[in-house]
């Protein structure tokens, strides 16, 4: 028997480690083997213990706790699995990896990242002998055209065509570069992968690397990643080791060698040409394009940019063959996506699905819904150059042609649900404060437009906004979309134009009638106390910082709106969620 | 050499150059090692940085303001990096910045007083089906509220005043 401890970051920050040692201790003396798998998606049943018996998944135990542990270890040691019920997943949670088909994600959370052999048992790095060994660069870039594979990134261009033209560049010396800046905040598909299956990134882009003819590979990791980078190094050590990666790979004339470079903190190296510029070690201002990184990329050399959900596609397509690939999807996106499903869901976590499924396939069959019985207001795919879509387009299916036309983007994989205590006003203000900070300030309509914007938005939910402000800011939106340099600003504007075309209204409540109705907004709520609710226990009226409750024990107590400053801690205080916002 | 007075021990950046002249290392790598070692980004560090490497210190002093990573000033003891992401602002991280914040009574960017604790908002440290999320040095919090926030501040300073 052996036990698996899911430790991805999540797993980690939720208490696996503690778990892990903790049952390590118990165990001690015992034939029972404990090791570690990286994330398997299901981070809302963090952490997370398998009970394997060879490859054979016996039991799932999550939520588990560190008290839990002792119980948990002599049941192990008595074999007596009637004591593990408790702990063990609910079918209706298991439903959430059910209805997902895993290409990407294929060994995530069922294998040990932190072993080669681990991989290469499970029939990792044959992908790699068979492109050498069998296929030219050409059927290589062949067969990735029929698997329909696009840039999972963001911008969701034919992965094939990239590497073509960087094939057919001139020049010998070529660059292979990973994406692994992963800065939509709401994101972590990519660390997922690397920290879970980092040889998976490593042979699709040693592929890659086959296919474009590159000698040097870079994975551009983004610095908030610690444990990503230390797996990666790691894989890259052991396949150093072990041939997969260095001179001669494989016993072939191919050679690549693969580094790590870490980010430093800056959303706008994500974008391809600010990201070669940062390798280079400068300020991370994006290029004017063309030429493209094709063409001129890392020193001027031809280079190729793909982000890590992509790279890990492409083993699985040329062990199993493009068609195989291809014949999942829609019409115009072919193969799977993976989303970071959060914000306001039941179940949250890593899902990937076949394209074509629709928007509440995924937030209801898989997500289980919103939480805490509230309704669905919206869903924010593409992050801060991506939309809102409404409670009406739940039935979109997941395609980039079907959701370019909603106003949002398919984006990275960003999902991030919201409910009806959301303000669409603010979100997109938060949108902006985060684009206006991360804006590198190179191009005009981006660094002053995007300030523009934001400030009309902030006085817009401080109560104070002004007839005409919504047509302000899409006049502002058209300008910056037209004139901004790079993707950062010409997509800047779609969380403001998704939320004004689905969410006007709320616009409007908030301009004419100083309203928020969501309640989030600060400026423009009030307290009240529910006299029915209330149970005069004074707490409120107690924790008050400027005196503004009064009531006598026993009896409902009032709110002086004249004197409350909306800090909202009656509110938190109050045990029978008498105080109300209106 | 800056005037300042950092008076940095700049021997401690040795190795660092003695490393990237062997591999051809970049500026932010060469930044990041010396934040490593001085806990932050010294004046006079960074004069030596642009000495060292042979560039001007206002290209020095560019790159290293153009990335949140880098910090111009000490920090605390415990760093408090508070994830503002999309997911974890759904889930209210206002609240818990303004716990901690009346809490300690910095705002964002600062250091307390007595030098313990220094706050920093991030966008996503990619924990965010635990959101809202922070990280206090190596360690994570997730599912916080503003109450639970403060309970762990106050934990960490009741131990230090031990
Ligand atoms: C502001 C901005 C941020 C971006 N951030 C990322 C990112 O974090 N990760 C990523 O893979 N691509 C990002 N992209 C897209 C890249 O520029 C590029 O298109 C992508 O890495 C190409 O890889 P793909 O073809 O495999 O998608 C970003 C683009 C822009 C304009
Ligand atoms: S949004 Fe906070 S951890 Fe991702």
């Amino acid at each position: 028997m052996r036990i698996v401890i899911g430790e991805g970051s999540c797993g980690i920050a939720a208490g696996a480690g503690k778990v892990h040692t903790k049952l390590s201790s118990y165990l001690v003396n015992s034939d029972i083997e404990i090791g570690i798998a990286g994330c398997i998606g299901m981070c809302f049943l963090e952490p997370i213990v398998d009970i394997y018996d060879g490859k054979k998944l016996l039991k799932r135990l999550v939520k588990v706790k560190e008290e839990d542990t002792e119980n948990i270890a002599v049941s192990l040691r008595n074999n007596d699995f009637e004591a593990l019920k408790k702990y063990e997943i609910s079918t209706e949670d298991s439903v959430f990896l059910e209805k997902q088909t895993r290409i990407a994600l294929r060994r995530c959370g069922l294998i040990d990242p932190e072993s080669i052999d681990a991989y290469t048992s499970d029939g990792g790095y044959s992908a790699l002998k068979k492109a050498l060994t069998s296929m030219s660069p050409e059927e290589v870039i062949e067969e990735i055209k029929i698997s329909g594979l696009a840039g999972r990134g963001g911008a969701g261009f034919p992965t094939w065509f990239k590497w073509n033209a960087a094939r057919n560049s001139e020049g010998t010396e070529k660059y292979l570069i990973c994406n692994a800046d992963e800065g939509d905040p709401g994101a972590f598909m990519d660390r997922a992968v690397i920290e879970s299956d980092p040889h998976a990134l490593i042979e699709g882009m040693l592929i890659g690397a086959y296919a474009i003819g590159a000698k040097n590979a870079f994975v551009y990791v983004r610095a908030e990643y610690p444990l990503a980078i230390i797996r990666l190094q790691k894989a890259i050590n052991e396949a150093m080791e072990k041939g997969f990666l260095g001179n001669n790979i494989l016993g072939t004339s191919f050679s690549c060698f693969l580094k790590i470079k870490a980010g430093a903190g800056a959303f706008v190296c994500g974008e391809e040409t600010a990201l070669i510029e940062s390798l280079e070690g400068k300020r991370g201002m994006p290029r004017l394009k063309p030429p493209f990184p094709a063409e001129k990329g890392y020193e001027n050399k031809p280079s190729n940019i793909n982000n890590v959900e992509t790279f890990a596609n492409v083993a699985w397509i040329i062990e199993n063959g493009g068609k195989a690939f291809s014949s999942m999807g829609t019409e115009n996106s072919k193969g799977t996506k993976v989303f970071a499903l959060t914000g306001k869901i039941k179940r949250g976590g890593l899902v990937e699905i076949p394209m074509g499924l629709t928007l509440r396939e995924v937030i209801y069959d898989i997500g289980g819904g919103i939480r805490d019985d509230k309704e669905f207001k919206a869903v924010q795919l593409g992050g801060p150059s991506g939309g809102c879509i409404p409670k009406e387009l739940l039935d979109t299916v997941i395609d980039y042609k079907a959701l370019n036309a909603t106003g949002a983007i398919m984006g990275s994989g960003g999902m991030v649900v919201m409910d009806e205590g959301t303000c669409m006003v603010n979100m997109a203000r938060f949108f902006l404060d985060f684009t206006t900070k991360e804006s590198c300030g190179k191009c005009v309509h981006c660094r002053i437009g995007t300030k523009r914007m934001f400030e009309i938005l902030t006085r817009i939910t401080e109560g104070n906004g002004k007839d005409g402000d919504i047509e302000l800011l899409e006049e502002l939106c058209d300008g910056i979309r037209s004139g901004a340099l790079c993707g950062l600003g010409q997509t800047a504007p779609n969380p403001v134009l998704t939320t004004i075309k689905y969410f006007r209204h709320e616009y409007e409540a908030h301009i004419n009638e100083k309203k928020c109705p969501a309640g989030e907004c600060a400026a423009l709520r009030t307290y009240h106390i529910n006299e029915e609710k209330c149970k005069g226990c004074t707490l409120c009226a107690k924790k008050c910082p400027v005196n503004a409750i009064s009531g006598k024990v026993k009896e409902a107590h009032i709110i002086d709106i004249t004197k409350c400053i909306k800090c909202g801690q009656c509110k938190e205080v109050c045990r029978f969620d008498a105080v109300e916002i209106k | 050499m800056c005037g300042h007075c950092c008076n940095s021990d700049l021997s401690l950046l040795t190795e660092v150059f003695n490393d990237m002249n062997g591999n051809g290392d970049n500026l932010i790598s060469v930044l990041q090692k010396a934040q490593d070692i001085y806990g932050y980004l010294p004046t006079d560090v960074l004069y030596e940085i642009a000495e060292k490497t042979g560039n001007s210190p206002a290209k020095v002093m560019g790159v290293a303001t153009f990335y949140t990573q880098f910090r111009l000033k000490k920090v605390g003891k415990y760093l408090i990096l508070l994830c503002k992401g999309t997911a974890c602002h759904v889930n209210g991280a206002d609240s818990i910045e303004k716990a901690i914040c009346e809490e300690l009574k910095i705002q964002d960017g600062d250091t307390t007083e007595d030098g313990l604790f220094s706050l920093k908002t991030v966008a996503c440290l990619g924990c965010c089906s635990l959101s809202p999320v922070m990280m206090i040095n190596e360690d994570t919090y997730g599912s916080l509220t503003p109450a639970k926030t403060v309970e762990i501040l106050r934990e960490i300073r009741g131990r230090e005043a031990k």
